[in-house]
């Protein structure tokens, strides 16, 4: 038992500590498993670091290298650009037409909610299996439907042309996450608004525009940032459905760092590779939330009043 | 909102559309998966085979150690995510329910890392495993589950923010211990996110390619992602068998989302407020 005396001591002492124990896991696994290999990775970008033989410090070498000797460098920067730039865009526009539909106050709307969802549960080596076969030029359903159509469609995987924008449509088959994110929040927006906008005569498309768009826009800025930080990442499909090719025409910043890395065994380079794109993302970041001040509209005020009215 | 007939019309048809874009590939890869080999190369290609070849899925299965790949990819997901159960329900309490020192500078440091790409931290990451002897097991999959995410304490740690400060007072007045508060109050009451975490966790792991792809270099240690991939590289030709395996893959993450619907739905909305 404790005495009086020391009872409160113990307690604090306890209440300071305790809650470190609870996070502790995650601190070991933060050191062991993030900074730990961050760090490191710095070190290595600043050696030239093949997987077996001497490594040896060449300070900034391998990113003059990389800025100033290695067209591929510039090359993969750009496909992955190009990528992310019809991407980005298509998939938030998709995603959140989709929304719109899913919010209709239809019969049967739930089923077509699941429908839409769906392909974002599957693995990306299904998604390139199923897409790859779907895209076949010879054999391929895809242009058998389009030739039914009257259009001759192009041969997919084989044309440097139309490669980057067949893994487009094959990473838009997974844009079901961003829809529900998308569709939460639409959701959340108050009937009596659209009431009320209607009474000032106000048709669906108004409404949208002055409404629906202003009230998601954080949404909007959050889906910006998970997408682009995504295609800039992009590796799992381009490594199974076209493996860089047609003349490299896919072959990504991500696929870049990894065969730096695992087929050529340039592991400083990679590494010097691999934190140039994540000084990118983090400028991308700060850009997009920078900006989002001047487009972005916070809602906390009509929060208030929204909770306040479910009360009543 | 009033409905008019002719909007419901187009509605429909703009869902039906979509539906085609979604759901088609699985239908085709189905149809593609039960057909013969003289089918599977005909053209034009055949929408209905005159005999649905349902023992495509056995041979397929038979063919390569599928029933290895399907038992490793299972061990991974069932642990990892007993992983992050725990882990992050651990962390997200301490986060969520005390005042420390240096709090909102490691939460801050937590958020952080969601933004770190992987391509960073793979070399290192390779390198410490295969120092640890663990390149070529299951471990390097397993292990860092147990010492949480970053998104899904980030999930749970919203929920508990929400719980009024009472609850633990009144239990230690009555004097229970620290332990005992997170165990036998918060555990029950955070049932629906963990459940979520859970789903999030089982798609995530078991859908997973590029870390086996790294890890693993044994036929006998991979995961069904990498089973087929591989599968796939060296018999191209072979879309029978692919196909059939591809949809078998498929099965437990859409059985998991079926069954937790709800939960994703529901917890979606609340990670981003």
């Amino acid at each position: 038992m404790f005495t009086k005396k020391n009872k409160p001591k113990k307690f604090t002492l306890v209440r300071k500590r305790v809650p470190f124990l609870f996070i502790l896991p995650w601190i070991i696994g933060f050191i062991v498993f993030t900074l730990g290999p961050l760090v490191f990775s710095l070190i290595m970008s600043l050696f030239d670091w093949p997987i077996a033989g001497e490594t040896k410090f060449i300070g900034f070498d391998n990113f003059k290298t990389m800025f100033t000797a290695d067209p591929q460098f510039y090359d993969s920067l750009v496909i992955t650009l190009k990528f992310a730039l019809i991407f980005v865009p298509l998939n938030l526009l998709v995603a959140l037409v989709l929304a719109l539909l899913i919010t209709q106050p239809i019969k049967g709307i739930k089923i077509f909610r699941t429908i839409f969802y769906l392909p974002a549960v599957v693995s990306g080596v299904a998604v390139s299996i199923i897409w790859g076969w779907m895209f076949n030029s010879e054999y391929g359903v895809l242009n058998y439907i389009l030739s039914l159509l009257g259009i001759e469609g192009p041969d997919w995987l084989i044309d440097p042309k139309w490669a980057i924008i067949t893994i487009v449509i094959a990473s838009a088959w997974g844009v079901g996450t961003m829809m529900l994110i998308f569709y939460t929040d639409i959701k959340g927006i108050p009937y009596e608004m659209y009431e009320a906008a209607s009474i000032d005569g106000a048709g669906p498309i108004r409404q949208f525009i002055s409404i629906t768009i202003p009230t998601i826009t954080p949404t909007i800025l959050f889906n910006v940032i998970t997408s682009v930080i995504a295609a800039l990442q992009q590796l799992t499909l381009v490594l199974l459905l076209t493996g860089g090719g047609p003349l490299k025409s896919t072959y990504f910043y991500g696929l870049f760092v990894y065969n730096n890395a695992f087929k050529h065994h340039e592991l400083g380079y990679a590494s010097a590779n691999a934190w140039f794109m994540f000084i990118i993302i983090l400028l991308l970041t700060m850009l997009i939330f920078k900006s989002s001040s001047a487009w972005v509209f916070y809602e906390a005020e009509v929060k208030k009043e929204r909770k306040g009215r479910k009360r009543k | 909102m009033k409905i008019t007939r002719k909007h419901k019309i187009i509605v429909y048809s703009i869902l039906v559309l979509f539906s085609l874009y979604f759901l088609f590939p699985f239908i085709w890869a189905f149809i593609t998966a039960i057909k013969s080999e003289a089918e599977v190369f005909s053209f034009p290609p055949k929408f209905v085979p005159d005999v649905p070849l349902l023992s495509n899925f056995i041979d397929a299965w038979n063919s390569q150690p599928f029933g290895t790949y399907f038992k490793n990819s299972m061990i991974v997901t069932v642990l990892t995510t007993i992983g992050q159960l725990i882990s992050c329900s651990l962390v997200a309490y301490g986060f969520a329910r005390y005042d420390f020192k240096y709090k909102n500078i490691l939460f801050m440091l937590l958020l952080s890392t969601m933004m770190i790409p992987w391509d960073v931290t793979m070399i290192p990451l390779y390198m410490e495993f295969n120092m640890f002897g663990w390149i070529n097991t299951l471990k390097p999959l397993i292990v860092p589950a147990f010492f949480g995410s970053a998104y899904n304490i980030f999930l749970l740690r919203q929920f508990l923010m929400n719980i009024p400060k009472d609850l633990e007072n009144a239990a230690r007045i009555d004097g229970a211990n620290e332990f005992q508060i997170f165990y036998k109050i918060f555990l029950p009451i955070m049932k629906a996110p963990l459940t979520l975490i859970a789903v999030l966790n089982i798609i995530l792991v078991w859908n997973d390619y590029l870390g086996p792809l790294i890890y693993l270099n044994d036929q006998s240690k991979y995961t069904m992602a990498l089973g087929l991939a591989s599968f796939q590289g060296v018999h191209e030709l072979q879309i029978i068998p692919i196909m059939a395996m591809t949809l078998v893959m498929i099965i437990p993450p859409v059985i998991v989302f079926a069954f937790a619907q709800k939960y994703i739905v529901e917890g979606i909305s609340g990670s981003i407020k």
